[in-house]
């Protein structure tokens, strides 16, 4: 249409009218954008130092920065424990779409399993969602390499290099070391949060758990440009740091030197391997542990990798239950181990003398009594005093004794021996196993009938069997301090600690005990005579192990009727009757004037104490004292 | 002020690039003049585009790619304003029905099947993918002016009605999509005609009475997203992870920013990612970070200019369609300034409407120039009057 064809309009009123509202339009637009610029004076202006610091409150952040772990070493200056970078799969919640899918698919590629992705949806939902979740903690190469190829399959999961804790002989050390494994809900309550911000495991048992105080040092902190998600912003944004507070360095943990010897480890592991047992060696003259070990044992990288659930439970399933420290938590009858103390405790208490004998027909009998104890000899061992009564083990000569003896007086010396309480060595969960008494008996049992110690009872403590328990641990340190002619020390494993920056030492000084105090200092030399022909004697029981060596030895057997220690397990018939059998024992010590070393050990169903037992303190004590096929 | 006398224009008596009486293209101004160009607008678009540039480099992370595909937008936009400029207004005017109905087909077309983007149906794919919406930025005013030019102004209440209703279809159909930022500024370029039209103050008033439980109505009709936004603008804090954070976090920016700012690319807020949609729709906060209350004022003089320069082309402009649409044209974009920046700094909700020529973003590039470029046009086709 033209405007030619257009109707008559008033132009010019048209003009002014317009004129008028375009001016009113920019009143308008005045008043609205003087609202804007008074909004931004305040903001810019009034309010400025508030937005200021609230924007320097955004970027700064302050992370914890975790200690590097102290290292372990041997008495040789071996590593048991360092730490050493290793690549974990980790998943960060926020970067991730489908969690439960990406769970799936990591399990379909058998880098996690399906067991536990219920566990790492739990964990990432409590955590902050930047925060990355670790799903394996340490990744082999080849799942590195087929990983490498899948990432970009999975958005959000990556693998990141961390310091990982190694332990280079794994199972060698499994109890003695100990481990470190993640933090608990639990730890996290004991432990210190300044300290261990930043920390993502602790020690659990052994050294690692008592020294970990040691071992862990002190976390620093460093500020960080963190960008909104609150992770740290990339290096290369450097103008923005120049304004950050001075950091904190972390205090690195102490280095830890044990009195452990990790070639007797080996030997004792592989001794004992296939077998259930424990093996405690010492050096009496300070109390050093020198092995400890229990078997079987486990890889304590395990623990510090982090297992998925089905490996935990093959762990703590296993009816050889591996991850149970039988050195210093098994507690067993000691048998005829501990007769040596009680032949010291009826010479100085006049139950017997050292010319009395009597006359073994293979049985021993109570006055007005039916009932035949026992000797191990059906035939009896004939006509022995108290030498052949040690060196042949015979039982019926110490059940001959015992009514003299009496319960509180063995109670009395097994007690100055260190038995039945708890050692005080320097890793924990130790158990104090038993040394029964009257006392103990009416404090320990309701029924009244039980209340009342019997004599029969007294027959069979003399022989260690009974009430009576004993860990490896105690019999150790028993039998150094038989070595010792009652000198006792505290057996412990931490021989010093290092600071790893100024490599200023804390030697751990020997912790002398009480004494034992036996009236006649002959007495010492009989019985450690006996314990010596038990091992190089004629008749002695163990005379096949200790005949041709280089040096003299003293050692005792012992034979233990099985209480048994595991619970709740279902055993075949094979199974149940191996298990049946008689506990191994055997205690020993070397060279005879001057012993450097004492070991007792365990085998658990082992039968014989002299047959299967004292090889292999033989062969510690070889090795130890510089006579052994692989001796340094 | 000039005596105005009456005006009756042809097609055949506007200038135009091959007309005899062109200006000679021996001198810059003659040139602009031949290409239909105002100078001054040129000018201050240009002026905007550079320091948006500017402050796009920082906010996409010193991405050299990015910046230059917003240069290459912007060079789109200035050859689409040009072509638009040549167009002389009577071809715009009478095509104007047909162009609204058309959007008006392609945006139903949009709602049946468009292709559905960032949670809203906005696209159409028609050989090459373009937002129908857009277009009707333009139409919509181009057609109440059309529909006024013939009449006298003020318009009665009957065309008031009809004017209502030529608004009201395009901008519902948009708001439907949804797209409350672009269906607010439609109606906004709508309403601008009608007010200048002259309608009457008192209508204005009783308008605004009503438009309370109106606002209630729509209130009930709005997306939960929308609903949010507004009650996050009368208390940012109540949410502060959630809708309340893009506010809180660019007056931060901004107030962090001080007088002189922190200077170009080091704006921490903007770097580290605390603000959100830096780029787009919350730049202005990063100009504010980066350059203060210095670089904010300078954006906004360059703007102010420009609408001040639009709204003198409308003054000149010799016919009511050509003045209404110069006028609603320069006026949207100031309601398009003041609704960023003042959603931006918390005045008003989060309305998603981008900072003009400086966001990230072509779409609205395109149109904006185009209007400008109707601007031009207007201006250079005038048959200037001797004294």
């Amino acid at each position: 249409m033209s405007a030619l064809l257009s109707p008559i309009k008033d132009v010019h009123s048209e003009r002014r009218l317009f004129l008028a509202r375009v001016v009113l339009a920019i009143v308008i637009s005045l008043l609205l954008m003087g609202s804007v610029v008074a909004r931004l004076v305040q903001l810019q202006v009034v309010d400025h130092e508030l937005f200021a610091e609230k924007s320097q409150g955004n970027r700064v952040r302050i992370e914890p920065v975790p200690p590097i772990r102290g290292l372990v070493f041997d008495r040789k200056g071996r590593v048991i424990a360092e730490n050493l970078p290793a690549y974990q799969l980790e998943l960060i919640p926020e970067q991730v779409e489908d969690i439960d899918d990406t769970l799936n698919r990591l399990a379909a590629i058998n880098l996690i399993e399906f067991e536990d992705i219920q566990r790492f949806k739990d964990l990432s939902r409590s955590g902050p969602r930047f925060k990355p979740v670790t799903l394996k903690f340490r990744l082999t190469e080849e799942e590195i390499a087929n990983f490498a190829i899948q990432r970009p399959r999975f958005p959000g999961v990556d693998f990141q290099p961390r310091l990982v804790r190694h332990y280079p002989d794994g199972d060698l050390v499994a109890h003695a070391v100990g481990y470190v494994g993640a933090l608990s809900a639990d730890d996290l309550q004991r432990l210190d949060p300044a300290s261990y911000a930043g920390t993502s495991h602790t020690g659990k048992t052994g050294v690692e758990g008592s020294f970990e105080s040691d071992l862990h040092g002190d976390a620093g902190y460093r500020h960080l440009i963190a960008n909104a998600r609150g992770r740290q912003v990339p290096g290369d944004s450097s103008e923005l740091l120049d304004s950050l507070p001075v950091d904190q360095v972390p205090a690195p943990g102490s280095n830890v030197y044990l009195s452990i010897d990790l070639d007797l480890q080996r030997i004792a592991t592989k001794a004992l391997e296939g077998r259930r047992g424990a093996l405690v060696a010492l050096d009496p003259r300070n109390g050093e542990i020198l092995a400890l070990v229990s078997a079987p044992a486990f890889d304590p990288n395990l623990f510090a990798v982090g297992m998925s659930t089905s490996q935990y439970r093959e762990l703590s399933e296993n009816p050889d239950r591996p991850l149970f420290n039988r050195a210093v938590r098994g507690a067993y009858p000691p048998g005829s181990t501990i007769k040596p103390i009680l032949a010291l405790a009826a010479l100085d208490t006049n139950a017997t003398s050292l010319t009395r004998k009597t006359i073994c027909h293979g049985y021993f009998q109570l006055p007005n009594d039916d009932h035949r104890y026992r000797d191990w000899k059906p035939q009896g061992h004939g006509a022995v005093d108290l030498h052949d009564a040690i060196a042949q083990s015979c039982d019926v000569y110490f059940y001959g004794i015992s009514g003299e003896l009496g319960i509180d007086n063995m109670h009395d010396y097994l007690d100055r021996f260190g038995l039945g309480t708890k050692t005080g060595v320097d890793v924990g969960g130790e158990s104090s196993g038993l040394v029964p008494s009257r006392e103990w008996k009416k404090n320990n049992f309701r029924d009244r009938d039980n209340q009342r110690w019997y004599h029969g009872e007294t027959v069979i403590a003399s022989i260690g069997q009974g009430y009576m328990l004993a860990t490896p641990l105690q019999l150790a340190a028993a039998a150094g301090a038989l070595a010792t002619r009652g000198e006792r020390y505290r057996p412990h494993m931490v021989a010093a600690v290092e600071d790893p920056l100024t490599g200023e030492r804390r030697i751990a000084q020997p912790e002398r005990l009480v004494d034992v105090e036996i009236s006649n200092e002959f007495y010492w030399e009989s019985v450690i005579g006996a314990m010596h022909d038990v091992m190089q004697g004629p008749r002695g029981t163990a005379r096949a192990v200790g005949f041709g060596a280089p040096y003299e030895m003293a050692g005792k057997s012992g034979t233990a009727q099985v209480v048994s220690i595991a619970q709740d397990e279902e055993y075949d018939d094979a199974e149940l009757e191996e298990r049946q059998r008689d506990h191994a024992l055997f205690i020993s010590f070397a060279p005879l004037d001057e012993p450097r070393i004492a070991v007792a050990l365990i085998v658990e169903n082992g039968e014989s104490g002299s047959g299967v037992a004292a090889p292999i303190a033989k062969a510690i004590m070889d090795a130890y004292l510089g006579y052994g096929d692989d001796a340094p | 002020m000039r005596t105005w006398g009456t005006v009756t224009m042809r097609l055949s008596d506007t200038q135009s690039l091959f007309a005899p009486n062109a200006p000679p293209m021996t001198s810059f101004s003659g040139i602009l003049r031949r290409l239909h160009i105002d100078g001054p607008l040129l000018g201050g678009l240009l002026l905007v585009c550079a320091l948006g540039l500017f402050v796009l480099y920082s906010a996409v992370g010193e991405s050299n790619r990015l910046l230059m595909n917003q240069v290459v937008r912007i060079g789109v936009a200035i050859v689409a304003m040009l072509v638009v400029a040549q167009l002389p207004p009577d071809f715009l005017r009478r095509w104007a029905p047909w162009g609204y109905v058309a959007g008006l087909v392609l945006l139903v077309l949009v709602l049946t099947q468009g292709d559905v983007g960032q949670g809203a149906q906005r696209w159409l794919d028609l050989g090459i993918r373009f937002q129908p919406s857009e277009a009707m930025k333009l139409g919509v005013p181009m057609m109440t002016a059309w529909y006024l030019h013939d009449r006298q102004i003020p318009p009665h209440l009957g065309q008031l009605f009809i004017i209502a209703v030529m608004i009201a279809v395009p901008t519902l159909l948009i708001a439907k999509q949804p797209d409350l930022g672009t269906s607010l500024l439609i109606a906004a370029s709508g309403v601008i005609v009608i007010v200048l039209a002259g309608m009457s103050f008192r209508l204005m008033l009783g308008l605004a009475v009503a438009a309370v439980p109106g606002a209630l109505v729509l209130w009930n009709f709005m997306q939960d997203y929308q609903k949010q936004r507004v009650l996050t603008l009368l208390n940012p804090d109540s949410d502060p992870l959630g809708a309340g954070y893009n506010i809180i976090q660019s007056k931060i920016a901004i107030g962090s920013g001080g007088m002189f700012g922190k200077g170009w690319t080091n704006g921490s807020q903007a770097k580290l990612e605390f603000l959100p949609e830096r780029d787009t729709d919350f730049i202005f906060a990063v100009l504010g970070e980066e350059f203060g209350l210095l670089g904010v004022l300078t954006l906004l003089t360059l703007y102010m200019f420009v609408v001040g320069r639009g709204l003198y082309i409308a003054v000149q402009a010799h016919d009511t369609y050509s003045r209404l649409l110069a006028g609603s044209i320069s006026l949207t974009f100031m309601v398009y300034v003041f609704v960023n920046t003042a959603m931006v700094t918390g005045i008003v909700p989060v309305v998603g409407i981008p900072l003009p020529l400086v966001s990230f973003g072509g779409t609205s590039m395109v149109t904006l120039m185009a209007g400008f470029g109707i601007l031009m046009s207007i201006h250079s086709h005038r048959k200037l009057l001797p004294h």
